[in-house]
């Protein structure tokens, strides 16, 4: 217990004190993940849009399938990026391993399921009067799309702000594809796992305290949102 | 009001990502993409584990005005970076293994610069009697009273070395690995093994520099730390750029000549007797150590 409390007060120490080591993996951590939701969420609208407002055969496969990957592990989808970008993988010549590029991209692809899913439901449980009444009025698909997207502006950021999440608590790709370089590809996770492999729980903590913090923030948002939401329909 | 917080929801929104993004910049000064004159190598992690690289690193880039990076990895898999050409050197400690790699022509030369010996450490008290017994014999007794042993299981150094004592004391590995739960195969790194030996109150194998610089919080002691196969040599290899596409073979022979001058040699030699009271390495300066 001793220990704990040591680690908190530490970790309470090293965050009010802006520690630089601290404060760059944690904005490298951010900035990482921010980027990669940003990419994720510009490809995941108008292809959840398409995929909401087009009829084929195994539409519901494919959402089906979407859903499975909700939970991908993040290790696979690190493997297959690994398997891509290194060296001798089909984009090696890009020279994007270990580096925080191919971080980003690796973890926009790990979101993308989970907000592509969330965007379509975000969709399909809008009032299908939306959409109907853009067309009647003349409304070409994409600007149904738009205005059904905007309508659902809650359950969209909703869905934004959850792969942002994911983004920002994953280990496994980042340690693979980043490779966990300090100073350069070190981010919160990675060197949470690394510094207590080295025994140096204090810090560890500290970062795990700011991780939490982190989440904390998103939770709040979140619930904020939701009221606002519950608000709106009334 | 609804619009209030409409506003104040995108203000936070906003301001979450572009803290983000600036950060991207004033995280350690460095591009996303990687510029030119970055050098990368692979280091085993007994190496890492011990703090010698990161105190390289700093003396590295502040001397050549190259940027070093440094990935953690056990033998096995910073020879396949190596390999796949996503390294320019790897520091290694596994000799058979490594002149495998350069008969395929991956690496140029093996430059061994440090070595110490492997110890075999255990709890307090040495509860399976095995004090005394040369390396061979010591792993024939905890096979035979089924004493809990932690192996790295990673196919880093130590684990290959791990390998070579269990043979020449006589079993197949294949045997070993299935004779029980007793045989832990932890898959993580020297430190990290180390400190799950201590929780489990087994043995492991581990090499001199890394137990030296975890024997404090985990409380094992050396059991066996006699006998010619537990020599443990460190060497530097570059990649043949001749043979792995976008290996940077200048820069590494840079950090080679750099890690064999007689300056970092001695600084490898009193590094961590500050704090630990004996040294981790013993610096060989590119040549191989006989004994």
């Amino acid at each position: 217990m001793g220990e704990l409390w040591q680690g908190i007060i530490r970790a309470l120490e090293l965050i009010v004190t802006f520690d630089p080591e601290v404060m760059a993996i944690t904005f490298r951590s951010l900035g990482i993940s921010t980027s990669a939701c940003l990419i994720a969420t510009l490809i995941c609208l108008p292809l959840g849009s398409l995929i909401h407002f087009t009829n084929f055969k195994g539409k519901n496969l494919l959402v089906s399938l979407i859903q499975t990957f909700y939970s991908l592990p993040t290790v696979l989808v690190g493997l297959l990026v690994f398997i891509l970008f290194s060296r001798a993988g089909p984009f090696g010549n890009l020279n994007l391993m270990f580096t925080p590029a191919l971080m980003i991209i690796g973890q926009s692809l790990l979101v993308m399921p989970l907000m592509l899913g969330l965007i379509i439901s975000a969709l399909v449980s809008l009032d299908k009067t939306v959409a109907d009444t853009a067309f009647s009025l003349g409304a070409s698909r994409f600007q149904a799309g738009l205005l059904s997207l905007k309508e659902a502006r809650y359950a969209v950021i909703t869905s934004v702000i959850m792969g942002f999440g994911r983004a920002i608590s994953e280990v496994g790709l980042a340690m693979m594809v980043g490779g966990n370089i300090r100073g350069f590809t070190r981010i919160l996770t990675t060197a949470i796992s690394l510094e207590t492999s080295k025994g140096d729980i204090e810090l560890s903590l500290a970062l795990g305290f700011i991780l939490l913090l982190i989440s904390l923030a998103i939770n709040v948002i979140l619930s904020q949102l939701q009221r606002v939401e519950k608000s709106a329909a009334r | 009001m609804k619009n209030f917080k409409n506003i104040a929801l995108s203000i936070l929104l906003i301001t979450a990502m572009l803290a983000g993004l600036s950060g991207c910049d004033s995280g350690g000064g460095s591009n996303i993409i990687p510029a030119q004159g970055r050098l990368r190598i692979a280091t085993t992690t007994s190496l890492y584990d011990t703090g010698l690289w990161n105190a390289l690193e700093d003396r590295f880039e502040e001397e050549e005005g190259i940027r070093l990076d440094i990935l953690y990895a056990g033998t096995g898999i910073a020879l396949e970076y190596g390999r796949r050409g996503d390294v320019d050197a790897v520091a290694v400690h596994a000799k058979a293994t490594e002149e495998q790699f350069i008969a395929d022509g991956y690496g140029i030369e093996r430059i061994p610069f440090a070595y110490n010996y492997f110890v075999i450490v255990g709890p307090a008290g040495d509860p399976a009697g095995i004090a005394d017994l040369s390396p061979e014999e010591a792993f024939k007794k905890l096979y035979d009273t089924q004493t809990t042993f932690i192996s790295r299981g990673d196919a880093s150094g130590t684990h290959t070395k791990e390998k070579a004592i269990w043979k020449a004391a006589g079993y197949d590995y294949e045997e070993v690995t299935s004779a029980g739960s007793w045989y832990v195969e932890a898959g993580k790194g020297m430190g990290p093994t180390l400190q799950m030996a201590s929780e489990m109150d087994g043995y492991t194998l581990s090499d001199m520099g890394t137990f030296l610089a975890y024997k404090g919080e985990t409380g094992l002691v050396t059991v066996v730390d006699e006998g010619s196969i537990l020599l443990n040599v460190y060497s530097f290899i570059v990649i043949d750029p001749d043979n792995v596409e976008g290996a940077d073979a200048e820069k590494a022979q840079i950090l080679a000549d750099f890690l064999v001058s007689d300056e970092i040699q001695q600084f490898i030699k009193d590094y961590g007797t500050a704090d630990y009271g004996d040294s981790l390495f013993i610096p060989c300066a590119g040549n191989e150590p006989t004994s």
